[in-house]
C-alpha cells in the first residue's frame, strides 16, 4: 500500500488539484519545481542551518515520567512547543519562505485562524524582508488581539476576511482570491496539510523533520528507533502529519490521530471531521470534510482555534480510509482537563489544540514498557485566556 | 447538438449572455428571471447554483450565494424549479457552480437532470481539466452537455490549444487575473491579450467574461470574440421590489 502522493498528485481517493483555472499557473509552477528545489543540497543546508540556529531544533524528545508512571507505559513528549514562535507551525514557514525566495517571489500572503499560522508567517518574512499579507476572519480578528498585534509588530499586513463565516475556511478563501488576482510576484504560503497539490505533500515534508528527530532520539534513548504508538492532534494535520510521516512506512507503529470533538460528536458544535464528514472538495483537494447533503461546507466548532476547520488534509482522509491510522476524538472538556494534567504533572502548560492528543491517553489500555510518542505541537501561552476562565484561575 | 451549439452554429458576434445566482433575491426568482433576460435580449445565460466557498468569485457573487442559501436554494430545489424551464425559455442555458455541490448530487444523476430539464451546458471552474477529462467526459457527453473551460492571460498556448480540443460550445476568456466583479479596464495588455487568443484561430468560439458590466466593456470585449458575459454588474442591479422593471432597464442599455 502506497500512503503517499502519486505522480497524479492524489492519495488513493483523495487529494489532486481542484482549482479555478486563474490558480493553474500558481499552482502548476510550485507542482514542477517544488521538490528539485527541495531536494536541492544548497536549499537543504539553509533549510537546516535555520532550523537549527533560528528555530532551536532538534527539539527535545522528553520522557515524562510522572505521565509515564500514571498510564503505565513510557510517554516520550516530541517537544514542538520550544519551537521560536511556541510552535511546529514555524518548520513550513521557514521552507515555503526559502522556496519562494527560489521561484523568485517577492510577496507573500498566507491565512490564518488562531493567528498562529499567521505569526509564524509574518516572523519569517520579517527574517528574509518580505512583503507579508495575512488574511484572518475578522471574528478572529476580535478573539485574537495579541496575535494580530505580534503579526503587525513584524510588518505584516492583516487583513479581515469578511465573507462567508468571518473565520479560517473564509480567510483561506480570500488568500485563494488575492493569489488569483496576482498570479506572478506572490507565493502563497498555506499553513496545513491542505490545499491542492503539491501544498498537502511539500508541507508535509518540512513538517516531517519532527518524526525524522524522534526517531533517532528514540534510538539514542530506548535502543529502537520504533515506537508502539504515536499521537497528534489534527485539524488540518500538519504537526500530526510531522510526527507521522517516518513512521507511516512501519506498520508496527500505530498512528493516532485525534481530532476535536468540541462540545460532543453529536452536539452541532464539533470539529470530529472524520466522524461527521464525507468525501468531497474544500480549498483545492479531494478529502473528507463536514458538509449539508446539499455539499455546503459546515462551520465546525473546537475550543482550540488551531482545530476549528471543517476539513483534514488528503493525506489523512487516506491513512483513514485505508485504515492505517486511527482517528479518534477529544471533547473541549476532556483536552482542557487533560491540559491542566500536563501542567501540574509535568509542569508545561500546552497549546489546547496538544492537548487534545495527550487526553486521548486515558482512553487507552497500554502494555507495560509500551513506547508512546505524542506530538507536543505547541505551548499554551496562547490559550491563558481559555484556560483562566474554564478553571476559574 | 445541444441549443448552445446550434446557437453558435448560426451567429458568432454580438453574442450577450447574462449570470445570476438561482435563489436570488427570492427563492422562487429563477424562472421569471430567465424570461425577463430572454425577452429582454439575451442570448444565453447562466445560472449559478450557489455554493458556501466560491473562490473564483468576488463580493457581489459571494454576497448573492449567500443570500440564496439562506433563502434555502439547494440544487434538488434548483432542479425542481428548471422542470418547467423549456415550456417558459428558449434560449440555451449553462449551470454554473463548484464542483463539491455536483459530487454530494452525485455526477451522473446531475447530467442526467440536466438533460431531463433541458439544460445545455455547465461552468465549473474549480474542475481541473485531467479529472473532468478522465473522469467525467464520456458523461456530460452522454447526456448532450457542453462542458465550458476558462481561460486566463496567464493560461500557456499549449495548454489553450488543449482545451480548445475538449470544448463543444465555447470558450470562457476571463478578461484579467481576478475573481469576478472586478472592472474590466480596457488597457492595452487586455487588448493585446484578446487580440493573441484571437489570432490563435481556434475552433472554438470564445466569449469573454469576468469585469465586463457595461456597454463600453461589452463592445469592447465583443470586437475580439462572440460575444461577452456580464455577472456581477447585472446582479447588483437586480431590484427585488421590481425584478421586472430592473432587468428590463439593465438590459436596455445593450440595444
Amino acid at each position: 500500500m502506497n500512503y503517499f502522493v502519486d505522480e497524479k498528485g492524489y492519495y488513493g481517493d483523495f487529494g489532486g488539484a481542484y482549482i479555478p483555472e486563474m490558480l493553474y499557473p500558481n499552482v502548476e509552477e510550485l507542482r514542477q519545481q517544488y521538490q528539485a528545489i527541495i531536494d536541492d543540497e544548497q536549499f537543504q543546508q539553509e533549510f537546516k542551518a535555520l532550523l537549527k540556529d533560528y528555530v532551536g531544533r532538534p527539539s527535545p524528545l522528553y520522557l515524562a515520567k510522572r505521565l509515564s508512571d500514571k498510564y503505565g507505559a513510557n510517554i516520550f513528549l516530541k517537544r514542538e512547543d520550544l519551537n521560536h514562535t511556541g510552535a511546529h507551525k514555524i518548520n513550513n514557514t521557514i521552507g515555503q519562505i526559502l522556496l519562494a525566495e527560489k521561484l523568485g517571489k517577492k510577496r507573500i500572503i498566507a491565512e490564518t485562524g488562531a493567528g498562529q499560522h499567521g505569526v509564524a508567517t509574518a516572523t519569517v518574512c520579517a527574517l528574509r524582508g518580505l512583503e507579508c499579507v495575512v488574511y484572518m476572519g475578522e471574528v478572529d480578528i476580535k478573539r485574537q488581539a495579541p496575535n494580530v498585534a505580534r503579526m503587525k509588530m513584524l510588518g505584516a499586513k492583516v487583513v479581515a476576511a469578511t465573507s462567508g463565516s468571518k473565520t479560517l475556511k473564509d480567510a483561506t478563501n480570500e488568500a485563494m482570491r488575492d493569489w488569483i488576482a496576482n498570479p506572478v510576484d506572490t507565493h502563497y504560503i498555506i499553513g496545513s496539510v491542505v490545499g491542492p497539490h503539491p501544498y498537502p505533500d511539500m508541507v508535509a515534508q518540512f513538517q516531517s523533520i519532527i518524526s525524522f528527530e524522534t526517531k533517532k532520539q528514540l534510538q539514542e534513548q530506548t535502543g529502537k528507533s520504533l515506537p508502539d504508538y504515536v499521537l497528534a492532534c489534527v485539524g488540518g494535520g500538519s504537526n500530526a502529519m510531522g510526527m507521522f510521516y517516518h513512521f507511516i512506512a512501519d506498520e508496527s507503529v500505530k498512528l493516532i490521530a485525534v481530532e476535536a470533538a468540541g462540545k460532543g460528536v453529536d452536539s452541532g458544535f464539533s470539529a470530529a471531521t472524520t466522524t461527521l464528514g464525507k468525501e468531497g472538495v474544500l480549498h483545492g483537494s479531494r478529502s473528507i470534510l463536514m458538509q449539508t447533503p446539499d455539499g455546503q461546507v459546515v462551520e465546525p466548532h473546537s475550543v482550540s482555534a488551531g482545530l476549528d476547520y471543517p476539513g483534514i488534509g488528503p493525506q489523512h482522509a487516506h491513512l483513514f480510509k485505508t485504515g492505517r491510522g486511527l482517528y479518534a476524538s477529544i471533547t473541549d472538556d476532556e483536552a482542557l482537563q487533560a491540559g491542566l494534567l500536563l501542567t501540574q504533572y509535568e509542569g508545561i502548560i500546552p497549546a489546547i489544540e496538544s492537548a487534545h492528543a495527550l487526553a486521548y491517553l486515558e482512553k487507552m489500555q497500554f502494555k507495560a514498557g509500551d513506547n508512546v510518542v505524542v506530538c507536543l505541537s505547541g505551548r499554551g501561552d496562547k490559550d491563558m485566556e481559555t484556560y483562566m476562565k474554564y478553571f476559574n484561575l | 447538438m445541444n441549443r448552445l451549439q446550434q446557437l453558435f452554429q448560426q451567429q458568432q458576434r454580438d453574442l450577450l449572455s447574462i449570470y445570476y445566482t438561482a435563489g436570488y433575491p427570492n427563492l422562487n426568482d429563477t424562472l421569471d428571471i430567465a424570461e425577463e433576460l430572454e425577452k429582454a435580449g439575451a442570448d444565453f445565460l447562466e445560472v449559478g447554483f450557489p455554493y458556501s466557498d466560491p473562490v473564483a468569485d468576488g463580493p457581489i457573487i459571494q454576497a448573492s450565494s449567500k443570500q440564496a442559501l439562506d433563502n434555502g436554494m439547494t440544487l434538488p430545489i434548483l432542479f425542481e424549479q428548471l422542470k418547467d424551464l423549456r415550456q417558459r425559455v428558449n434560449i440555451p442555458i449553462l449551470l454554473m457552480g463548484y464542483v463539491n455541490v455536483v459530487l454530494q448530487y452525485g455526477v451522473e444523476a446531475f447530467c442526467q437532470k440536466c438533460q431531463e430539464v433541458g439544460v445545455d451546458g455547465c461552468i465549473i471552474p474549480d474542475l481541473p481539466m485531467y479529472e473532468y477529462e478522465e473522469l467525467y467526459q464520456s458523461t456530460f457527453e452522454k447526456y448532450g452537455l457542453s462542458n465550458i473551460f476558462l481561460v486566463t492571460p496567464q493560461t500557456s498556448e499549449e495548454r489553450i490549444r488543449k482545451i480548445d480540443r475538449l470544448s463543444n460550445a465555447f470558450i470562457y476568456l476571463v478578461s484579467s487575473s481576478a475573481t469576478t466583479g472586478s472592472n474590466l479596464a480596457v488597457s492595452e495588455s487586455a487588448t493585446a491579450y484578446f487580440k493573441r487568443i484571437a489570432d490563435m484561430n481556434l475552433k472554438s468560439p470564445v466569449v469573454i467574461g469576468f469585469g465586463i458590466s457595461n456597454k463600453e466593456t461589452y463592445q469592447a470585449a465583443s470586437q475580439y470574440a462572440s460575444g461577452a458575459i456580464i455577472g456581477s454588474a447585472f446582479v447588483k442591479n437586480i431590484d427585488a421590489n421590481n425584478l421586472k422593471g430592473s432587468i428590463k432597464e439593465f438590459m436596455g442599455q445593450f440595444k
